[in-house]
């Protein structure tokens, strides 16, 4: 069973996000940038079920710029057999179906049974690239899954999505897209040895030319969602801390949210 | 280039989602300043009785997909429902909720339609050209972005539960009801709902509550949980919980708030025993009103508190849970 799973390199979670002045970009300098950790679910889960069948190739692939490649690198330490990187200055300011678009090219090239992606990118939160990507290659897709049971003749995938209150149990053919939720597996840390063997695994790159992609179809140009304006967040008004013993800010409180603010 | 705003308003077991009215009502306000209509998608089984109930919050038609096929959400039946909806009606806006479902049937049609999709939208507007600026957070809400959908149709978004407001409904205005068949013949859908496994303490939607209780680390075990839930039953909240209360297995991770669990925005949160790290206050910094309970002063909870008690929970809480009841007991 040939796994394809995508993987994105994104800005830390810890990272002070900071708007760049009079663009809608942030500053990128100094930021610690690592694998999408929704991503390094999808690309444990693969290890596993490779592990389990004893059989099949798991290939990473991302589209990002050339700082991109650590992250590749990281899950070809982790384990994963190949990485292909879709590399191209074409692809900048793509949005999610641009890069659906590139990734389903590229994915015509790489024989898979399964693709698996992260629930979501931390960065842009939009959480659609891996369900774009099942639409575009005619796939079924489930997404936001905390188990995976592949059958044994792996003609079908048992997966618990996460719903609101609930776990639905989804039945899917193979192949399919499902993306990873957080609690799916725990990702494993690259071994020494791992981080050394990855540098000799092989690691594709690909332009938008070569995926047979033209410029109106990539980057800004084939971006259906453009980002107009960045800022930071609102900052709230400061607030009180309600003075008295604990006894009496307590009840001060409860009446300062009826009386003051009104929410209750 | 399409014309009219289209809402589809996801129910669930004959029930309208609470952000489906929310989607109805903003798509409206829309349709209105752009001068054009407002129509309804409803899709599911045995949803015909609900759908003209759409036009007391502004819809004209209700397209409605009535097929046995489709009573639980399915990624690739409901996007062939609301595709065929769409090709059929030619909308310049698509709106949905940014439920479970509608964060994964967004993506799947705009696909389909290639076209963009703005998800957990936290405001909508229209601008000069007439185009649809959707603003929404980035990064875990550490920046804010506008986007706009320039050159494809429908400009599809989704919006943030508890953030637009439900318009007041139009006793007696009924919508008119259109049936769509989307053909769909069941060997085409691929991914099936086989069970539904509810989850423990799920009562309210966490992201639906209008007031939260929320516990962390410093609630200090599982049993302790029990004086958040008789605050929380004293105010008519829902309880959630830090990613530390969670992780530590006091907590289901249904009820986790922050950036690796859900996103909140209710009228009322009330953090007890919960420090305020970067990661949680993603998940609840846009509240309306926030109160923190700690015993620490430096918390940084207390920096986006509006009302802050620094104190023991234990002593706290049953107090605050005393108060409550007495104006409940009053009202």
């Amino acid at each position: 069973m040939n796994i394809v799973v995508l993987v994105k390199q994104v800005p830390d979670t810890e990272a002070k996000i900071e708007v760049k002045p009079d663009t809608a970009n942030i500053v990128t300098e100094n930021i610690t940038m690592v694998v999408n950790p929704y991503d390094e679910y999808a690309v444990e889960e693969a290890l596993q079920i490779k592990e389990k069948l004893g059989e099949g190739e798991v290939t990473v692939v991302g589209l990002g710029p050339e700082k991109a490649t650590e992250a590749l690198r990281t899950c070809l330490a982790m384990g994963a057999d190949k990485a292909v990187h879709l590399k191209d200055e074409a692809f900048d300011g793509s949005d999610s179906y641009a890069t659906a678009l590139a990734l389903s090219k590229a994915l015509e090239e790489i024989p898979y049974d399964l693709v698996l992606c992260g629930k979501q990118a931390v960065d842009d939160d939009n959480a659609a690239v891996a369900i774009e990507l099942a639409e575009l290659l005619g796939l079924p897709h489930v997404a936001v899954v905390t188990k995976i049971e592949i059958s044994d003749d792996r003609t079908k995938a048992v997966c618990h999505r996460e719903i609101e209150g609930a776990s639905e149990v989804v039945e899917t053919t193979l192949p399919a897209v499902i993306t990873a939720q957080k609690g799916l597996n725990e990702p494993r840390y690259a071994s020494l040895k791992g981080i050394m063997g990855a540098k000799r695994k092989p690691l594709d790159v690909k332009d938008a030319a070569g995926l047979g992609l033209s410029p109106e179809q990539v980057g800004a140009q084939g971006a259906k969602i453009k980002v107009v304006e960045m800022s930071p967040p609102p900052l709230r008004a400061a607030g009180k801390i309600v003075p008295g013993e604990p006894d009496e800010a307590a009840r001060e409180t409860i009446r300062l949210l009826r009386e003051e603010a009104k929410v209750i | 280039m399409g014309n009219g705003v289209l809402v589809f308003a996801e129910q669930s077991e004959g029930k309208f989602r609470k952000v489906a009215i929310e989607a109805v009502s903003e798509g409206k306000r829309l349709a209105d300043k752009l001068g054009t209509e407002l129509n309804a998608a409803v899709i599911g089984t045995g949803v015909q009785d609900i759908a003209a109930a759409l036009g007391a919050y502004g819809a004209t038609k209700v397209y409605v997909v009535d097929d046995p096929a489709l009573k639980e959400y399915t990624p690739e039946g409901y996007a062939k429902a609301l595709a065929r909806i769409v090709n059929d009606t030619q909308p310049g806006i698509l709106l949905m909720g940014c439920t479970s479902t509608g964060r994964d049937l967004g993506p799947r049609v705009a696909a389909r339609l290639a076209t963009g999709i703005a998800p957990d939208c936290a405001a909508l507007d229209v601008n000069d050209d007439g185009k649809l600026v959707m603003t929404r957070p980035m990064f875990a809400g550490r920046a804010i972005a506008k986007v706009v959908c320039p050159d494809s149709t429908p400009q599809m978004a989704s919006i943030r539960p508890n953030v637009f407001a439900a318009a007041a409904p139009e006793e007696g205005k009924t919508a008119e009801v259109v049936k769509s068949d989307a053909e769909i013949s069941p060997d085409e859908l691929r991914a099936l709902v086989k069970e539904v496994i509810k989850s423990a303490g799920a009562a309210i939607d966490l992201t639906e509550a209008q007031v939260i209780v929320s516990g962390g680390r410093g609630m200090g075990g599982a049993e302790n949980f029990k004086i958040l839930e008789e605050l929380a039953e004293a105010l008519g909240a829902a309880v959630g919980a830090s990613r530390a209360a969670v992780d530590a297995g006091w907590r289901d991770h249904q009820n986790q708030v922050g950036q690796t669990g859900k996103t909140v925005a209710p009228v009322l949160y009330v953090a007890c025993g919960i420090s305020g790290a970067i990661q949680h206050l993603a998940g609840m910094k846009t509240s309306k009103v926030i109160v923190a309970v700690n015993k620490d002063p430096e918390a940084p909870i207390f920096k986006v508190a509006d009302y802050g008690i620094v104190g023991d929970v234990f002593e706290v809480v049953p107090i605050m849970t005393e108060e409550a009841r007495k104006l409940k007991a009053e009202s």
